[in-house]
């Protein structure tokens, strides 16, 4: 009987592909292309701010709430502080990267691999939650800067406008570290990947050819590492638009899109706004990967 | 590779600036985690006053025994294992579709996969909350176990379809030409070569659903799970101890079974390179 069924399968290839493909399909088409299409649908209702209802009613008012100063702020905010931490988390991750693709041994590159990965994959709200610690008035940081005498240089940061706050916890620099040591893995391991793909021959060519080794650095290894850093700074990019935790926990009041996307969604239940607002990440992120996808980001992932 | 000696990839000794830039961002990584098991231990109980004022070993039962730790617990514990099951059917069904066959639309297949997990996890969060809202579906345990599954399928088929590509399709084809099946094939000679990448992605999938907090958010009403927990306590601390305590042992429940599933697929890697 399943010799009988085995070749009749074997006959149909296309239909034991259809097997295998038809529930992976029917779950990702219904259940997440069509949670995002009804996210798009929502996103042309509207509020009714008499009854608090969502009308059913085809309309750009949502969107042209967004052109508010106050929310294109938010949008500014959150793309300014997505930048930074990609650029910050592309200097730290660097040198660990280009240490673990070129001089470790192979025990030394499996231990990077994994002190790298046991941070990515470790609960993130509990990440979060030790910067709590660090941060806080009472906290590890003002410990450290009473012993060594350094209290006044911290005072005198806190101070500043901007980056400064009551402690670094509310302050914007400490929404900033939180999101530079949460994101760091994901900058690290693309940009390893690309550089252990440089061939060693190019290396060596160059260097007979003259080149000391900080000239082979930049004209060779570092271009070639670029496209290493596209795809890191997806990552950090992407997954900074959208958080809404960290900006809860610390900082100051002012919003950045996921804080102001879950505040619409909660206490006033404006889903269409939600919507709406969750479609500025997505037009950021769709510009952010054409122009990686020319730098050639996606041969590196 | 085993048998290979280790041969350093450059010939120059890495500088002491480089050295000493890998080391300190590992402590920056690191650092912050070691200090959550500190703080488990500290007497004080309404500041997190750092060095501790003394060391007392009595959160511990204390946290264990809080009835809204457990019950969050528990919650998490049948979601992940029932995202992770599913993501085992899908993501094998589609790793073992796109390794196989050739067919239109198969580049797209990874693309759509992925973007769960490379969108921001506000999109999938709002996108999952919208339908809800639209089709008037009821918060339960289901609203939350779909939105976990759906994000945790590529871990699967990520690592199934490495493995796949690793194994030789000589083993399958000899098992045919021996007169077997598709069936006993599947059972005698696929299945166990794929053991360790189906348990080594289903690790990764269960701790990918146990520390879920954003599309969660948007998907689990008033439920909580564990990291809902621990954000909720964060935001409006009640009862710091027993928080501290509750995170150190999500730290070490996680930790292991993630360095199990780096040897899983390390191993993978080692046979690779003693064939070659």
């Amino acid at each position: 009987m399943l010799n009988r069924l085995s070749t009749f399968l074997y006959r149909r290839p296309r239909l034991v592909l259809g097997l295998l493909l038809l529930p992976p399909m029917v779950w990702f088409v219904v259940v997440y292309l069509g949670s995002l299409s009804t996210m798009l649908l929502n996103s042309f209702f509207y509020l009714d701010g008499f009854t608090g209802q969502v009308v059913h009613q085809f309309t750009l008012q949502t969107y042209l709430k967004l052109l508010d100063p106050t929310n294109l702020q938010i949008f500014s905010r959150t793309t300014l502080m997505a930048a930074l931490v990609t650029i910050a988390c592309i200097l730290i991750a660097f040198p660990v990267s280009y240490y673990a693709a070129r001089f470790a041994s192979k025990g030394m590159k499996t231990f990077l691999y994994l002190a790298v990965t046991l941070p990515l994959w470790s609960s993130y709200v509990v990440r979060v939650y030790s910067w709590k610690l660090i941060l806080a008035q009472e906290g590890i940081i003002s410990w450290f800067a009473g012993i060594t005498h350094l209290d006044g240089l911290l005072n005198w940061y806190l101070n500043l406008p901007v980056v400064g706050g009551t402690s670094l916890s509310v302050s914007s620099t400490g929404i900033f570290l939180v999101f530079v040591y949460i994101w760091l893995p994901y900058m690290i391991l693309p940009i390893q990947t690309a550089l252990e793909r440089v061939p060693k021959s190019l290396v060596e060519a160059s260097s007979d050819l003259g080149a000391n080794s900080s000239q082979t650095f930049l004209n060779v290894i570092l271009p070639l590492a670029f496209p290493g850093v596209v795809a890191g700074s997806i990552f950090t990019f992407s997954l900074t638009l959208g958080d809404f935790i960290v900006p809860s926990l610390f900082g100051n009041s002012s919003f950045f899109i996921g804080k102001a996307v879950l505040t619409y969604m909660g206490t006033s239940g404006n889903i269409p706004l939600a919507a709406a607002f969750t479609m500025g990440p997505i037009v950021i992120m769709i510009i952010y990967l054409l122009i990686a996808r020319r730098l050639g980001a996606f041969d590196a992932l | 590779m085993r048998s290979r000696k280790n041969i350093p990839t450059s010939s120059e000794p890495a500088s002491w600036g480089l050295k000493l830039g890998t080391l300190a961002a590992l402590l920056f990584l690191h650092i912050p985690v070691w200090l959550i098991f500190i703080y488990s231990f500290t007497t004080e109980t309404s500041a997190y006053t750092f060095p501790p004022p003394s060391l007392t070993l009595k959160w511990i039962p204390q946290a264990i025994a809080n009835p809204d730790m457990q019950s969050s617990l528990v919650l998490t514990i049948r979601v992940a294992t029932l995202a992770t099951f599913t993501a085992l059917i899908l993501g094998t069904l589609a790793a073992a579709a796109v390794f196989r066959y050739n067919f239109f639309g198969k580049e797209a297949i990874s693309f759509v996969l992925i973007l769960p997990l490379a969108l921001p996890g506000i999109v999938t969060g709002i996108a999952m909350r919208s339908a809800i809202s639209l089709l008037q579906i009821p918060f339960s345990f289901w609203t939350i176990v779909i939105g976990h599954a759906t994000f945790c399928v590529v871990t699967v088929y990520n690592n199934v379809l490495a493995r796949f590509r690793r194994t030789s399709g000589s083993m399958v084809e000899a098992s045919m030409d021996l007169g077997a099946n598709s069936f006993q094939t599947f059972w005698h000679i696929v299945l166990p070569n794929i053991g360790t990448a189906l348990l080594a992605g289903s690790i990764l999938a269960f701790s990918l659903s146990f520390d879920e907090v954003i599309v969660t958010t948007f998907t689990a009403g008033q439920q909580q799970t564990l990291p809902i927990w621990i954000f909720s306590q964060i935001l409006k601390p009640r009862n710091r101890p027993i928080t501290n305590v509750t995170a150190m042992l999500v730290v070490l429940i996680t930790a292991l079974p993630i360095i199990l599933a780096q040897r899983l697929t390390a191993q993978t890697t080692d046979t690779e390179g003693d064939k070659s």
